[in-house]
């Protein structure tokens, strides 16, 4: 009798626990629900929608004007543009921080440690502080103007230029390229390395064909964490950017706060979503998992 | 693996440790002069006038900037406890139970910390706007909205940093303590709790650093006479460098260092290393 009874009893036990389960995460999956997967729903229905004289958005009547709009030279103009910066952001991150993560794996563990803290501080800092320090040192007169003037370079006039831009990009990205650099390099096996050159092959011959693959879901990982928050961004264009070189970010905004014209701002924020989407799952396919 | 060091020779290691000092300087420099401007007595940013305190007495004395200041940690502390309990009890439930639909569950707790800022901050105004045309419920931009939005997104990160912790943990130890007769009350208040909460200090201090630093969407949600000090100082910089923005600069940029280094102790207190 006690070997029937035993699965019955466990049966229950099972559907108690996973009830019990389901009700300890429902406060979050209700908030969620109601303040998360509604609005992005609603996101995507108005950029199905039509802006009407007003400024107003009229729900009734669904077509694809708002997405044709992106076709338009301007707004293409814009996506190229902020497509084409946050590449050069990612690739500058990488030539950077691949050799310097490979010197903080091969340091010892106390100086390893030590240098990972000093890259964590820049991460955690407040985003908007560092591209206002940016602001002050690229200024007229500024600091950096002064220092190219003093060594005969002559006045430094890259704020509110791509340039600048992408300067503040890397700035506030380069800690999300070295942390999973650093990752996928440390854990590396060495001695792949190591019978590589004594199989007579260059330092170059080897990095190329050895120690660049191995660290290759490092490579995609930083990439992509950098791409990401490159193609959206809003603050640092603002602050350190031009009124000519606006970016898929500024233009969003202004499609919602100054133009009011909602369906076109929903439109481009739900391509700039999936474009994400579909990186994160490039991300996840390639064994990246710091989030 | 200390025999690595070895393994660079000559030539690369000189570029190696000159790429770090570069980038190490890259990091600080702006920082580090940020600071020496604040104490600066000139009207322009960028140029050293001998040292003062006047900026961070005006930044005491400026209505405005008090203001947000005491909006933006109410708003930090409110939705950090909120987002922190959510958060917790999603962790729990995802690692320890199988329910039908945890999946589904799983990439919804994902997605706001994939979706760029810009995008959440669309989807927050146009929910707080459809409220009204939808079921007629008029919604004041302000306080709470600012609060709501700041929760949607820290649960995330929250639930994240506990399930990491979680997910090194086994089971054993809750089982014991409930064969020992402990209630199930007790045994989450005297073996899981203690065990998760470094987990769950270094989500809450994540959840605060967010939620401090986040400008774009709570200038999306926030109203008149009710912003952040992050959206008050970007509207302020929008116009205009000035000596009093670097005082409110250095300040914020004060608070997330005390919270990296708490985040730190907290990990250290994980036994876990720095990543």
């Amino acid at each position: 009798m006690t070997a029937a009874a035993t699965p019955e009893f466990e049966v229950a036990n099972e559907r108690n626990k996973r009830r019990r389960g389901l009700l300890m995460a429902l406060p979050a999956y209700v908030y969620l629900i109601l303040f998360f997967a509604l609005p992005l729903i609603i996101v995507v229905v108005y950029s199905f929608a039509t802006r009407n004289r007003f400024g107003g958005t009229d729900l009734s009547g669904w077509n694809l004007e708002a997405y044709a709009k992106l076709g338009e030279p301007i707004v293409r103009d814009i996506l190229f543009r902020s497509l084409w910066l946050a590449i050069i952001t990612t690739v500058i991150c990488l030539l950077f921080a691949y050799p310097f993560a490979y010197f903080l794996a091969t340091r010892s563990q106390v100086v390893r440690n030590l240098m990972l803290v000093f890259v964590m501080i820049p991460f955690w800092s407040n985003f908007l502080v560092r591209n206002y320090a940016w602001r002050v040192l690229l200024g007229n007169d500024g600091p950096v103007s002064r220092l190219t003037e003093t060594i005969g370079l002559g006045e430094t006039t890259i704020l509110f230029t791509p340039t600048a831009v992408v300067l503040g990009l890397v700035y506030g990205f380069l800690p999300f390229m070295i942390l999973p650099l650093y990752a996928s390099i440390e854990r590396m096996d060495w001695s792949l390395i190591e019978a590589s050159r004594d199989l007579g092959a260059t330092g170059l011959q080897t990095f190329r064909s050895v120690t660049f693959p191995l660290s290759l879901p490092g490579v995609i990982a930083g990439s992509i964490l950098v791409f990401i928050p490159s193609l959206g961004a809003y603050v640092t264009p603002e602050i350190l950017g031009g009124a000519k070189t606006t970016l898929l970010g500024s233009y969003i905004v202004t499609q919602f706060l100054t133009a009011r014209n909602w369906p076109v701002g929903a439109s481009v924020s739900t391509v700039l979503m999936v474009v994400m989407l579909a990186a994160t799952l490039v991300y996840f396919r390639k064994g990246g998992r710091t989030l | 693996m200390a025999g690595n060091a070895q393994q660079l020779r000559g030539n690369t290691r000189w570029v190696l440790s000159l790429n770090a000092v570069l980038v190490y300087v890259f990091f600080y420099a702006p920082i580090a002069l940020l600071i020496l401007y604040s104490f600066s007595d000139d009207q322009l940013v960028g140029r050293w006038g001998g040292f003062t305190l006047d900026w961070y007495r005006a930044f005491g004395q400026n209505d405005e900037v008090q203001n947000a200041l005491s909006v933006s940690l109410r708003v930090a502390l409110i939705s950090t406890l909120l987002s922190v309990v959510l958060g917790t009890m999603a962790a729990l439930s995802l690692e320890r139970f199988r329910f039908r639909g945890n999946r589904i569950f799983d990439a919804l707790l994902y997605l706001p910390v994939i979706i760029p800022d810009v995008t959440m901050a669309v989807m927050m105004l146009i929910f707080f706007t459809s409220l009204d045309d939808i079921i007629g419920l008029q919604v004041t931009k302000g306080f709470t909205t600012i609060t709501l939005s700041h929760v949607a997104f820290s649960i995330s990160f929250v639930s994240i940093v506990v399930r990491a912790r979680l997910a090194g943990m086994s089971e054993t130890l809750e089982e014991a303590a409930q064969d020992l007769y402990a209630s199930r009350w007790q045994a989450f208040r005297f073996v899981t709790l203690p065990l998760i909460l470094p987990g769950i200090v270094g989500g809450a201090l994540l959840a605060l650093t967010l939620s401090l630093d986040d400008v774009v969407i709570t200038q999306f949600v926030a109203g008149p006479g009710s912003t952040t000090l992050p959206v008050y100082v970007f509207g302020l910089i929008r116009r205009g460098v000035s000596p009093l923005i670097n005082a409110v600069s250095v300040v914020m940029l004060a608070a997330s260092v005390l919270l990296v280094v708490l985040s730190l102790v907290a990990q250290r207190a994980r036994g876990g290393s720095v990543t």
